[in-house]
């Protein structure tokens, strides 16, 4: 051994029916290295973490733990190796405290009692040992995300383990918690712990990472050290071509407003208390005007109120000079509003409809496809079709695919396809590069400057800051239901609106 | 070309979904006949098996007339249910929606004499109804649709018996028989039995009328509207994906309700073709179970795969095995042992969405491949320029 490899992962193959997940991937981690793992959607990241978890066998190759080969067999094997993992979306009991799902599976005990004491001195020592500052009797259903994927981080801990992955860890978080996050990582590294650090953004692993490998389409693309490469490097490793990281495009020539909100307000019965408050804006025709904010500060109440998915407890919605605030979803549609939905699988789409009938979700009753209520299958066939080659929406049978088993790179392409191409005067994206890649998310950003081009009012929401401060002409922060700052991405930075994203500051009232 | 392909599939698709059905049943029977050896194994294939197989051809051509006359309304209970599942409800409230239906029937013929097509046209209405009040409670209310139409078949059926009996004094009672007056017993009812153009003489029954015919016209209605009508459009992405259907500008309220209307309505429907047939009487002194048929159209909904043609040969085929289990001599075997049978079956057509799964990979393996995996299908523009 040459070097000093803590885990190796050499040619590994995994086979899917009709598929090679893995094909001959090969992942040397060093002992006290922060290695990152890139790829698209579908490059074989999951399958690849799946089998070093054991949850897969793969077909060819093998595994190396300090050099000597193992078999992991289940996910108590990789335990037992000491492997540990925070998942994308947390494995944490909502109602227990901290310590208690920290414990979770290794409980302390005496005759089958608990013993909670020891166990909580280890947590508030390794807590602090790495600055985590997590309260152990806190309720995980109190805490915020940051904090609970330090739950995360701590279970990792609490059971020794020696190789921490961590699978797309700062998608939840603001610029100030990405930030801390990095410094845990580098905290982790001078213990000698050896961090695998999936994730498909550039930035993060430029500051953070010693090394990188790259996956596309199940290959290997090679294995680099960051300190000889750069962002578009990766980028073109990851892709398999070059790629616009920076949106182009002109200046922004605003016209009339389109969109005016006067003093919305939205009451969540749930939780008893107003999830949008009072918030005021417009947005003008030729004009990309973005709200900004951390996930669950009423972005998603609001974008219901505005296209008419909830009710307005309070405030007034004009559209194009006609108040909308009483209109009907396809009213309002009807009056030239897009929406480019948050959750494409529960809104966007209809999984089990083919491709065709998904493309006429919004307009199937329009006479051009409809004669007297019965569906005029060819015509819906040759609009399809025709959005299908335009957007060069990509599935396995055309027209007539299922939708569920498209990747969500090309249904949301589709939904994209249907909103557009009903020429609306607003359209309201939600997040429509989430959980994209890279040559999807530049072609997504690409049609929605066009429409802006085109003279069309555009409402983004997006929790992506890099996408915020590429695409928009205009930045409105959310912060607790309420717009709590006003930018031009031209004269802010990404750390400005991260203090206002997490509430820790707030402009006057003269936004309008 | 991209039509070819769309027919191609649907076309595989129903294949299986036929393949499928057709196991459960090779697999029910088998294990029927096990039962019958269990339990009287000397007779268990020529006065068991063979009689069950054999159905109403047993005792041609009156069996298959009667296997005719049953099958019209379990067609369209079945319906009933296949509808509402194409929505995504649960309409286990067919029976009671039956119930409904069978007294509008037979208050119209007996009570108002009236021709039998107003007759069944009430029974579909009271049916509709019926089935409304559920669809009501689960659009406004989100009350499960299965709990309300389950509470709906006891109401109904108290209902109509209290309506009908009325202390043995009811005017559509008929004492000597415990039963709702026979409507061939009387001339001046003769206008609301559904006529039979020669098929009760042809079967040489008294109940055979053209209700088969009705049923089987009825589901290739209800298959129109499922897969050519915007409105059918419409059912269906509630059914799929309400949250969907609602950000399309689709009421689902309203659709809720129209669909648990309609499958309601077919319920009804069903018994008005049940009764105004005449192939038996309703009788109100019965207070412990529902009309058996509303549960079986769940049976044939199963077995058809909710496919609305389909419901129409599962529908015969339960009424066949039932017949061909009443056929069975009670010296060696009971009579429920047909549905028995049928409850097998049934109860594998559970399991065949796992034997249409592993009959399509058989038969198509290599015609769909690109759909089995979630992966974008490379684009061949995109491979060459890679150019590996």
């Amino acid at each position: 051994m040459a070097e000093d490899f803590v885990i190796e992962m050499l040619h590994i193959t995994k086979e899917f029916p009709g598929i090679k997940a893995n094909d001959d991937i090969t992942l040397q981690l060093r002992k006290g290295e922060v290695h990152a793992l890139l790829g698209e959607n579908g490059a074989g990241k999951s399958t690849l973490m799946s089998v070093l978890f054991g949850l897969y066998q793969p077909e060819e190759g093998k595994i190396l733990k300090n050099g000597k080969e193992v078999a992991i067999r289940n996910p108590n094997d990789a335990n037992a190796l000491g492997i540990g993992m925070v998942h994308q979306h947390f494995k944490l009991v909502e109602c227990f405290s901290v310590l208690d799902n920290i414990i979770l599976g290794v409980e302390p005990n005496k005759l089958g009692f608990l013993q909670k004491a020891e166990a909580r001195k280890k947590v508030v020592a390794l807590s602090e040992k790495y600055g985590l500052r997590v309260d152990p009797d806190a309720l995980i259903s109190d805490i915020s995300v940051g904090m609970q994927q330090r739950v995360e981080i701590l279970k990792m801990l609490y059971r020794d383990n020696e190789i921490l992955i961590f699978d797309e860890p700062t998608a939840v978080l603001t610029p100030q918690e990405i930030d801390e996050l990095m410094e845990i990582m580098r905290g982790f590294k001078k213990e000698g712990k050896s961090i695998l650090f999936i994730t498909h953004k550039l930035n993060e692993i430029m500051a953070v990472a010693d090394r990188c490998t790259v996956l596309r389409k199940g290959k290997y693309m090679g294995t680099v050290d960051i300190k000889d490469t750069t962002k578009e490097e990766l980028s073109r490793m990851m892709v398999g071509r070059d790629v616009q990281l920076q949106v182009d495009k002109k200046p922004a020539h605003p016209g009339d407003v389109v969109l005016d909100v006067e003093g919305v307000t939205i009451h969540n019965d749930q939780r008893k208390k107003d999830s949008v408050k009072d918030v005021t804006f417009q947005v003008h025709a030729g004009e990309i005007v973005c709200l900004a904010g951390i996930e669950g500060n009423g972005q998603t109440e609001l974008v219901y109120g505005l296209t008419g998915l909830e009710k307005l407890s309070g405030g007034k919605i004009t559209l194009d000079g006609k108040d909308i605030t009483r209109e009907s979803i396809r009213q309002r549609s009807k009056d030239g509003m897009s929406h480019i939905p948050e959750d494409r699988h529960k809104h966007g789409l209809v999984l089990d409809y083919s491709l065709e009938n998904n493309m006429v979700l919004q307009r199937y009753w329009q006479p051009e496809f409809q004669k007297g209520g019965f569906i005029q299958s060819d015509k819906v066939r040759e609009y399809s079709d025709k959005l299908i080659a335009q957007y060069d929406v990509r599935s396995g049978q055309g027209s007539s695919t299922i939708v569920r088993s498209m990747s969500g790179g090309n249904q949301q392409k589709a939904i994209i396809a249907r909103e557009i191409d009903k020429d609306p005067k607003l359209l309201v994206a939600v997040q429509p590069t989430r959980g994209l890649d890279v040559g999807a998310i530049e072609y997504i950003h690409r049609q929605i400057v066009a429409q802006r081009d085109k003279g069309k009012a555009v409402l983004l929401v997006s929790l992506e800051l890099d996408e915020v401060m590429n695409l928009s002409d205009r930045i409105l922060v959310m912060y607790e239901g309420e717009i709590v700052g006003e930018f031009d991405p031209k004269t802010t930075t990404v750390q400005e609106l991260g203090l206002y994203m997490a509430g820790a500051r707030k402009q006057g009232k003269e936004s309008k | 070309m991209n039509k070819k392909k769309l027919s191609h599939s649907n076309l595989n698709s129903s294949i299986t979904s036929v393949l499928a059905a057709l196991l459960c049943i090779v697999i029910g029977m088998a294990v029927g006949f096990l039962v019958l050896l269990a339990i009287n194994p000397a007779h268990a294939w020529g006065d068991g098996f063979v009689r069950i197989i054999k159905g109403g051809f047993h005792d041609a051509p009156y069996g298959v007339g009667k296997e005719l006359a049953n099958a019209a309304p379990l067609i369209m209970t079945g319906l009933s249910v296949a509808f509402a599942f194409k929505t995504g409800l649960f309409n286990i409230g067919a029976a009671g929606q039956y119930t409904l239906g069978a007294y509008g029937a037979l208050y119209c013929a007996i009570m108002l004499k009236m021709p039998w097509y107003v007759c069944l046209i009430v029974a579909t209405i009271l049916g509709g109804i019926w089935g409304a009040i559920p669809g009501f409670f689960k659009a406004y209310f989100n009350i499960n649709e299965v709990i309300t139409s389950i509470m709906f078949n006891w109401i109904g059926l108290y209902l109509v018996n209290e309506l009908i009996y009325q202390n043995g004094t009811g005017p559509m009672y008929d004492v000597r028989n415990t039963r709702t007056l026979n409507l061939s017993k009387n001339a001046e009812y003769a206008q609301s039995i559904i006529p039979d153009f020669g098929l009760n003489k042809m079967f040489q029954t008294n109940s055979t009328t053209i209700a088969i015919f009705l049923a089987a016209a009825v589901a290739i209605l209800i298959w129109v509207i499922l897969n050519k009508t915007t409105f059918g459009y419409e059912l269906k992405a509630v059914g799929l994906n309400k949250s969907a259907a609602r950000y399309a500008g689709i009421n689902e309220k309203k659709n809720i309700i129209l669909s648990m209307a309609i499958a309601g309505a077919l319920a009804g429907f069903g018994a008005g073709l049940y009764y105004l047939s005449n192939v038996s009487q309703w009788n109100p002194l019965n207070s412990t179970s529902l009309p058996a048929m509303g549960f079986n159209g769940i049976s044939v909904a199963l077995l058809a795969s909710s496919n609305p043609i389909g419901t129409i040969f599962s529908a015969i085929f339960i009424s066949h095995i039932s017949v061909g289990g009443s056929f069975l001599s009670t010296k060696y075997y009971p009579t429920e042992i047909s549905d028995l049978i049928s409850g097998i079956i049934i109860y594998l057509c559970a399991f065949s969405m796992l034997f249409r799964g592993k009959i399509h990979s058989m038969l198509f393996k290599n015609a769909d491949k690109t759909n089995v995996n979630a992966e974008p299908a490379p684009a061949k523009t995109e491979t060459k320029k890679e150019g590996k």
